[in-house]
């Protein structure tokens, strides 16, 4: 229910609608709870709705902890 | 698929094994074994579908709680959406909702006794159903947390800007931490760590849990939906227990802020207002759910129709409730798997696909 999938702005149109990407498919998405919204920003979309701007900065340090994880993984693993 | 592969890494999942494992014999050492619910049903989901629960030790358990908003909905709601499909206004819901039993029927079996039951996918659309259907009543089932109540609640002004007045909501919002804080309440209940919600977080911020954690000492760990997300976070639960140091950690720092979204919150606040709400197999929890604001009562399904959402009677077997408190599993309910199945449920931990009992049956079983 509470599912939620990141996805990327594409374009703005008026009265809170736009369109945002996801895998090569475009979708309708409503933005009127992230107002500061910009073209090129990733946004966490339900229910056709933006629910939260996504910190790229954030996701990219985390996915870089990921992959030291995952290093750490498959050299213990040659050992 | 950026910002969602890279969150599914399988080595990086086995590395995190390896260190849940050290944490479970610390733990082991101490004699302990120890209990983590996870709250939301995306999260019962991602855990049954990555097989997560099968990569801890002995020591490290996995509790479903309540965090399916159809699986806490009151028999009597689904009555009243029959009643006022059969007083011929047209229903508009999310799939989920059309199976979920009723005190003697669902709405699947009503639209088979030619009930207009629309499913849809975005809330949005039901304002157009209303705007091509001006001489009908359109209702919306809506039902959520705090997540789908942020969208859902935009619905109230943009019906209002539009003139749409053939639209309203029958609403069945509920709130997360109220009903955390009525689970550690009861002796029932036994959990030592919640696995916090990615999405409800994200409205309601991660600071909304504090006072759980500091007037319970029990950790809380607001957790991404990816399987590397909730694999961190029980390696942090784990350790945090370990050393008896039980803090509020919010691994999902790429969406959710300490404040949440405010847009969302005055959104909610200026539309809705607080009041007890009936969680169904858990009964009345005190200030757990929100209604629409008397302002706005033209948008309230249950008043413009005057229907009763609550006090439904649920199949007296069904042992739902003590799923959803985490209390029993899915697979000792009597009826798991035998009367209850996801093709014929009996009670709503099947119906949902979040379910505890229908993501047990399609994985785990």
């Amino acid at each position: 229910m509470c599912l939620a999938v990141p996805m990327k702005v594409i374009d703005l149109h008026g009265d809170n609608m736009g369109v945002a990407e996801l895998g090569g498919t475009h979708y309708n998405v409503e933005l009127s709870l992230i107002p500061d919204v910009k073209i090129g920003n990733y946004v966490i979309v339900h229910a056709g709705y933006a629910i939260e701007m996504l910190d790229e900065e954030e996701a990219n340090e985390r996915l870089e902890f990921f992959s030291h994880m995952a290093e750490a993984y498959q050299a213990d693993s040659e050992e | 698929m950026k910002y969602i592969e890279g969150f599914r890494n399988a080595d990086a999942g086995k590395q995190f094994a390896r260190e849940i494992a050290i944490e479970g014999v610390k733990l082991a050492t101490q004699n302990r074994v120890i209990r983590l619910m996870e709250v939301c049903g995306s999260h019962t989901m991602a855990i049954s579908r990555y097989g997560i629960r099968d990569i801890l030790p002995d020591n490290i358990e996995l509790l479903s709680g309540p965090g399916c908003p159809v699986c806490v909905t009151d028999a009597a709601y689904i009555d009243a959406a029959i009643e006022l499909a059969s007083r011929g206004h047209i229903i508009s819901t999310f799939g989920d909702m059309i199976k979920v039993p009723g005190s003697e029927q669902n709405l699947a079996l009503a639209r088979s006794d030619a009930a207009d039951v629309r499913v849809c996918y975005s809330p949005l659309e039901s304002i157009e159903l209303a705007k091509d259907n001006p001489d009908r009543e359109v209702v919306f089932l809506a039902i959520g947390f705090e997540t789908t109540m942020a969208p859902l609640t935009t619905l109230i002004p943009r019906a209002v800007r539009e003139g749409v007045d053939n639209f309203s909501l029958l609403t069945a919002f509920k709130l997360v931490p109220p009903a955390l804080f009525a689970l550690l309440s009861d002796p029932a209940v036994n959990v030592d760590g919640f696995i916090c919600p990615a999405h409800v977080s994200t409205i309601i911020g991660s600071d909304a849990y504090r006072p759980i954690v500091e007037k319970h000492s029990v950790p809380c760990v607001i957790c991404g939906f990816e399987p590397l997300d909730i694999l961190y976070g029980i390696k942090n639960l784990a350790n945090q227990l370990a050393n008896d140091r039980p803090v509020l950690e919010n691994q999902y720092s790429r969406v959710v802020k300490p404040q949440g979204n405010k847009t969302a919150q005055k959104l909610i606040e200026t539309y809705l207002e607080p009041t007890d709400a009936s969680w169904r197999g858990i009964g009345i929890i005190p200030q757990s759910g929100l209604v629409i604001r008397q302002g706005f009562s033209k948008f309230d399904a249950s008043i413009k129709f005057s229907v009763s959402t609550e006090g439904g009677e649920p199949d007296i077997n069904c042992r739902c409730g003590d799923v959803l408190r985490g209390t029993i599993r899915p697979s000792d309910c009597p009826m798991f798997g035998s009367e209850c199945t996801p093709a014929n449920p009996v009670g709503p931990c099947m119906v949902s696909s979040e379910g505890s009992c229908a993501a047990h049956y399609k994985y785990a079983r």
